[in-house]
């Protein structure tokens, strides 16, 4: 049913907006917010976006737009001298007792409180300023995430995300009053709780509260050190996002452009994760179906999203028999790129000592991915730095380039080439659809007629389980797709309690997939971006020749002259991984 | 028409025989403020006593009630003796002997234990002559302090669950409704919102599951009334809540109880278990179709969880913070069904309404504000305690005829009305007929009814910090004009009770205050800033004494304070120099002294040596 309200004079109609402030935005107004995420729960605690609402009865109230359901024929003024004063206030109250260091600060130029600052003309503040006493320690424990309470605005976005989308509560609110904080249990660092790094809690943040470990200074002194090999290789979902941060138009692919960068940036080889991708669905699909005919640790678990598998590692240990041995794409190029290339390329100078891996990948996960000891091999990581997304534009940036005027260019042989199946990765059910296609392929021979397995697709919050049955010539394989821990924990639970009905069960972490991981440019106040993106991979996977991983030639290339068939010794010992128990107690043991 | 299988008046009569058998009924305030007085000391030696005598013989047998808080808590422990018409005061265990020997078996009165009226200095026999309670008119506090709180036997020998089976037998949830709407009850917690309303609201969604909330989370400081209910009488509570559930479809209800009131909850629980065993509450609740069990939960002492959607998040297992409105809880309540939260005085009220009619408790009141309201008063008054009158009476007849006006004759010059969210009224306001309407017309609110009473020695900024320092500590944390507005009004009248105060305090005050009122995302922040806008409206002069002068008049603020010496009355007995911890006082014998303020601690004890009052402060 479709209604009319008035926004600063200007009548709108409205139908299923959740909210005054998604009808106001669409109108092409703006009222600004600091907690408000379309993803989540609306908390209405920032303030920010009151509006004065005159009721047809007469009736005028100032309420926070983005929790007041819009009602029609009512009068709404998003600019009233009443409601500006409040936002004023809010946001001179947030700087007085805010860590003002800006110029250092990782998000300077992208923090909220910043813009707003700006916009609202906030010149003086006039309330008592924080105190060097009341500074709180930051948290850096951990490879992935760094937590500054002292950047905290207490919109509660973080929490809501940890809980809304990981159900996982790893950080809370805590003490009352002026006293409030954000934080883990009793205040413990992240890596002391069971903190799986995903990051959503940052790509929520609105100021610099919580950022990602940077490590952009690292890969300059790797890339101006003329002894060592750089090597580099890039996430399927980094090349639809990583142009928005260039003014691109979001959902563009850059691939092309990316490689560009990457050897004016001065790498030595430029490789394609999503190869590697490819390399995955060979052994996992291989995996599944050994297992499928066993009927042994089923259903199956995608193991690509770190975030995922430590979940199962610190809260289902007795689960991880379910966990697919295969390493996560990115593992795989880095364990490969370090045992080939010092053969393979000895000539041009590498040697199994002077290799520098680094990975561009959506996600914050994987810096904490990278430091398992099961991916060491003869006492090096495998892998040497994860850059996110962002920190890779940064590094462009910092280079003096830009993304946009880069040529179009092809990445470095032998890790190079990639079918669609393995763009397809960055989003939600992109692993499961790509596997599904080739074990079709592996049990029949055939491949399958129609590739697009829509029942598997979709990134928003309505797609957050999605279940297909396949039909290979009479067999039923049942799959589960799964984005955001705290559906995947429903799904454990079925097992659990012995009720699930799937074989295969793709988990990322992050809701829609990588393309909207903790790595990715900040896209939490529009929901459809991270649609756009997926769609660009979609888009990819279409538009290529080849579009079933074993129909890689370099991949087969691969099987042929060095790894000889999916689930071989040799695969095993490059491609696969163990898994341990890194349960650290419940809080339902406390009792 | 639905047919109960109990029979209400029949019980009714059952328990008034048992309750004859009692013989000469001695009640004992087992109330809390009374078992900090030694109540439960004073039973133990009336039972002991009466055993170790043999007064209790079968023809003049005694029986000792523990009740609930009958109000009058400043003269406890209270001992009240109906049938002899007496209600002695302040009774310690070593005066139940004299009670009892000379009272009781010898017809004589202990006048020394009787009430002193503080004005005629009169002896007052039993309570019903004492102003504090003949100016009253108790109805939901009407059994508390004449029952035995934890026996179901007692709460329906005074028609005790008489109106649910009313209600049942009438099979009308909807008629229910309109006699609540008709009577204008409204909500007794802050609010005042129509009690009918609420529950028609809610009403509409019935069908599916629903629950009907008490909220008993009682946090402004000062005030007890609820406490009072539910350890005086709470099966009247169980009552009004089994009714507003039938009326709204609920089955199942929560009473929401802070953990500091120990006595509460026990007598809740007792309450309760004895309710169900005997099928007042429970499945088929008298035989009818209608159910309802009610669960108690217990608060962690949270202010905030007294305001509703905060409440329900408590109850979830989610931290107390409040949810913004809408949707309101009639809609999407405690755990997303419609829910009616009412407050445990407006529960109190329904089931007198039930049995008595709308008519009867509209007759009481003003226009726009039926019936009676409770209030603690407390602070400079000569009687403190809890009362019940009728809306509309006017702050004089409280302070002046039931509190006994003013404390050793000292000078009314504020009170404080409705708990943190209320204001500061002066002496101007005391004929104002108190009900919602009007007090939020002069800045104040019914609130709670907590009343403070202050004398011409209070400093009113200093009671501003007062209560802005609860409200900062209390805030949730949850939204920025609260959480961070709060803090800073705080610490503005911090510096100008410390004399650091500036002129652009009072403007930033005020700026801050609209904001704070505008911007708050619940009640409790956007009434934050009343204590302060109140005080400033009614006491700029005294800010502005801090501020410009750097004086605080009322020489409370002892950063502000000084002390001199009057030469004129000043003899020289060097008594005030004796007592001067630090040696700031000079002067000679028969020869007038004086204060060396650089060397003055301000600790006031030369103020409370001098004989001749000489000594002179703020």
């Amino acid at each position: 049913m479709t209604n009319t309200l008035f926004i600063n004079g200007k009548e709108v109609e409205f139908t299923n907006e959740p909210n005054l402030l998604e009808v106001i935005r669409k109108a092409g107004f703006q009222v600004p917010t600091l907690c408000y995420r379309p993803d989540l729960t609306q908390f209405g605690a920032c303030r920010m976006c009151v509006v004065e609402i005159k009721y047809p009865n007469g009736r005028v109230m100032i309420n926070s737009s983005c929790t007041t359901p819009p009602e029609a024929g009512t009068q709404v003024f998003t600019n009233t001298d009443r409601v500006r004063k409040i936002r004023k206030t809010v946001l001179e109250l947030l700087l007085a007792n805010h860590d003002r260091e800006c110029t250092t600060c990782e998000r300077s130029g992208s923090c909220e409180l910043q813009k707003y600052s700006k916009e609202y003309d906030i010149k003086d503040i006039k309330y008592v300023k924080k105190r060097p006493e009341e500074y709180l320690p930051i948290d850096r424990g951990n490879p992935a995430l760094v937590r500054d309470p002292n950047k905290c605005i207490l919109c509660g976005a973080c929490v809501r995300a940890c809980s809304e989308f990981q159900g996982h509560s790893v950080l809370g609110f805590a003490n009352r009053g002026s006293k409030t904080r954000v934080q883990p249990l009793n205040g413990m660092a992240l890596d002391k709780v069971d903190c799986v790094f995903c990051g959503q809690c940052k790509a929520v943040c609105p100021t610099g509260a919580i950022t990602i470990n940077n490590e952009i200074d690292g890969v300059w002194k790797a890339l101006n050190n003329p002894e060592k090999k750089v090597v580099v290789q890039v996430a399927p979902a980094v090349r639809v996002a990583i142009g928005e941060m260039f003014g691109m138009p979001v959902g563009t692919n850059v691939i092309g452009k990316l490689y560009s960068a990457m050897r004016k940036l001065g790498f030595d080889q430029v490789f394609d994760t999503n190869f590697t991708a490819d390399l995955t669905i060979m052994e996992e699909a291989n995996e599944f179906i050994e297992r499928f005919k066993k009927g042994e640790n089923l259903p199956l678990f995608t193991s690509c999203c770190q975030a995922w598998v430590r979940y199962v590692e610190t809260q289902h240990p007795e689960l991880i028999n379910h966990l697919s041995s295969c390493k996560s794409p990115q593992s795989m190029m880095s364990s490969i790129i370090k045992d080939m290339l010092p053969k393979t390329k000895a000539a041009e100078g590498y040697t199994k000592d002077n290799i520098v891996v680094v990975s561009v990948m959506p996600c914050s996960a994987k810096k904490a991915e990278i430091k398992r000891p099961q991916l060491m091999t003869n006492g090096q990581y495998d892998t040497d730095f994860i850059l996110t997304t962002q920190e890779f534009a940064h590094l462009i940036k910092s280079a003096g380039l830009d993304l946009k005027d880069m040529e179009e260019a092809e990445a470095d042989s032998p890790f190079g080439e990639y079918t669609g199946a393995g763009t397809i990765f960055g989003a939600s059910g992109g692993v499961a659809e790509a596997a599904v296609r080739t074990a079709y392929n592996m049990l029949t021979g055939e491949n399958l007629t129609n590739l697009d397995i829509e029942t598997m697709r979709g990134v928003d919050k309505n797609s957050k389980v999605k279940d297909t049955v396949l039909d290979i010539k009479g067999t039923k394989v049942k799959v589960r797709v799964v984005s955001t821990l705290k559906e995947a924990e429903n799904s454990l639970q079925e097992i659990l309690n012995g009720t699930a009905d799937f074989h295969i069960l793709e988990v990322m972490a992050c809701l829609g997939g990588c393309v909207n991981g903790g790595g990715q440019p900040i896209s939490c106040n529009d929901a459809t971006i991270k649609v756009k993106r997926a769609q660009a991979l979609y888009t990819e996977d279409k538009e290529l020749t080849l579009r079933n991983s074993h129909d890689n030639p370099d991949i087969k290339k691969l099987y042929n002259e060095y790894l000889e068939k999916p689930g071989s010794h040799k695969a095993h010992e490059l491609l696969h991984t163990s898994y341990s128990d890194l349960f650290k107690g419940s809080y339902k043991d406390l009792k | 028409m639905a047919t109960l299988n109990i029979d209400i008046e029949k019980e009714q009569q059952r328990v008034q025989s048992e309750l004859e058998k009692q013989g000469l009924r001695v009640l004992v305030c087992a109330g809390t403020g009374c078992v900090a007085n030694g109540a439960l000391e004073v039973i133990k030696k009336f039972e002991e006593f009466g055993v170790k005598t043999g007064v209790m013989s079968a023809q003049d047998k005694i029986t000792i009630i523990p009740t609930g808080c009958h109000g009058f808590c400043e003269q406890g422990v209270l001992v009240g003796i109906p049938k002899l018409k007496t209600t002695y005061v302040k009774v310690k265990v070593e005066d139940v002997e004299e009670i009892v020997e000379s009272h009781i078996k010898g017809g004589k009165v202990v006048e020394r234990l009787l009430y002193v009226d503080p004005k005629t200095k009169e002896r007052i026999q039993y309570d019903e002559d004492i102003n504090f309670y003949k100016k009253q008119t108790r109805t939901a506090l009407a059994n508390c302090g004449n029952i035995d709180a934890e026996s179901l036997d007692e709460a329906l020998a005074v028609h005790g669950y008489e109106a649910l089976a009313k209600v049942l037998i009438q099979n009308d949830p909807n008629a229910v409704i309109d006699t609540i709407l008709k009577s204008g009850l409204k909500g007794r917690g802050g609010a005042g919102f129509p009690t009918g309303l609420k529950w028609k609201f809610a009403a509409a969604n019935r069908g599916g599951k629903s629950y009907m909330i008490c909220n008993g989370d009682e946090g402004d400081p000062g005030a007890f009334m609820d406490r009072s209910v539910m350890e005086g009488d709470p099966h009247k509570l169980l009552e009004g809540m089994a009714i507003a559930a039938f009326a709204i479809g609920a089955d199942e209800g929560y009473i929401y109880v802070r953990a500091e009131y120990p006595l509460a909850i026990k007598r809740l629980r007792k309450a309760i278990k004895e309710a169900e065993e005997r099928n007042y509450l429970g499945k088929n609740i008298m035989g009818s179709d209608f159910s309802f069990e009610i669960h108690i939960k217990e608060g962690a002492g949270a202010f905030v969880c007294g305001e509703e959607t905060a409440l329900m998040a408590s109850i979830e297992g989610e931290r107390g913070m409040p949810r913004p409105k809408p949707p309101f809880p009639a809609n999407k309540g405690l755990f997303g069904r419609p829910t009616v939260i009412n407050n445990v005085e407006t529960l109190a009220n329904v089931p007198v309404i039930i049995r008595k009619g709308a008519d009867w408790f509209s007759s009481m009141g003003t226009e726009n504000a039926k019936g009676t309201k409770t209030f603690a008063l407390t602070g400079e008054v000569n009687n403190t305690g809890l009362i019940e009158v009728p809306m509309g009476t006017t702050l004089r007849e409280i302070i002046f005829d039931i509190g006994g006006g003013i404390r050793n004759g000292k000078k009314f010059k504020a009170v404080q009305i409705g708990g943190p969210s209320g204001g500061c009224l002066t002496e101007e306001h005391l004929d104002v007929p108190m009900d919602y309407d009007n007090l939020a017309k002069v800045g104040a609110m019914v609130g709670s009814g907590g009343l403070v009473v202050m004398n011409e020695d209070t400093c009113i900024v200093e009671v501003a910090r007062f209560f802005m320092n609860f409200t900062q500590n209390e805030s949730c944390g949850k939204c920025v004009p609260c959480r961070e507005g709060t803090k800073n009004l705080l610490h503005i009248l911090q510096k100008i009770v410390k004399g650091r105060g500036t002129e652009e305090d009072i403007e930033t005050l005020e700026e801050l205050s609209a904001a704070i009122k505008d911007g708050a995302l619940c009640a409790l922040g956007k009434t934050a800033p009343n204590p302060v806008l109140s005080t400033l409206k009614y006491f700029k002069d005294e800010y502005m004494a801090h501020i410009r002068d750097k004086k605080c008049p009322a020489g409370v603020c002892s950063a502000l304070k000084q002390y001199t010496i009057d030469e004129t009355l000043c003899k020289g007995c060097t008594k005030c120099a004796r007592n001067c911890p630090v040696g700031a006082i000079e002067g000679t014998v028969k020869n007038p002294h004086k204060i060396d303020q650089s060397k003055c601690i301000k600790c006031g004890a030369c103020y409370d040596a001098c004989p001749f009052k000489a000594i002179k402060k703020g």
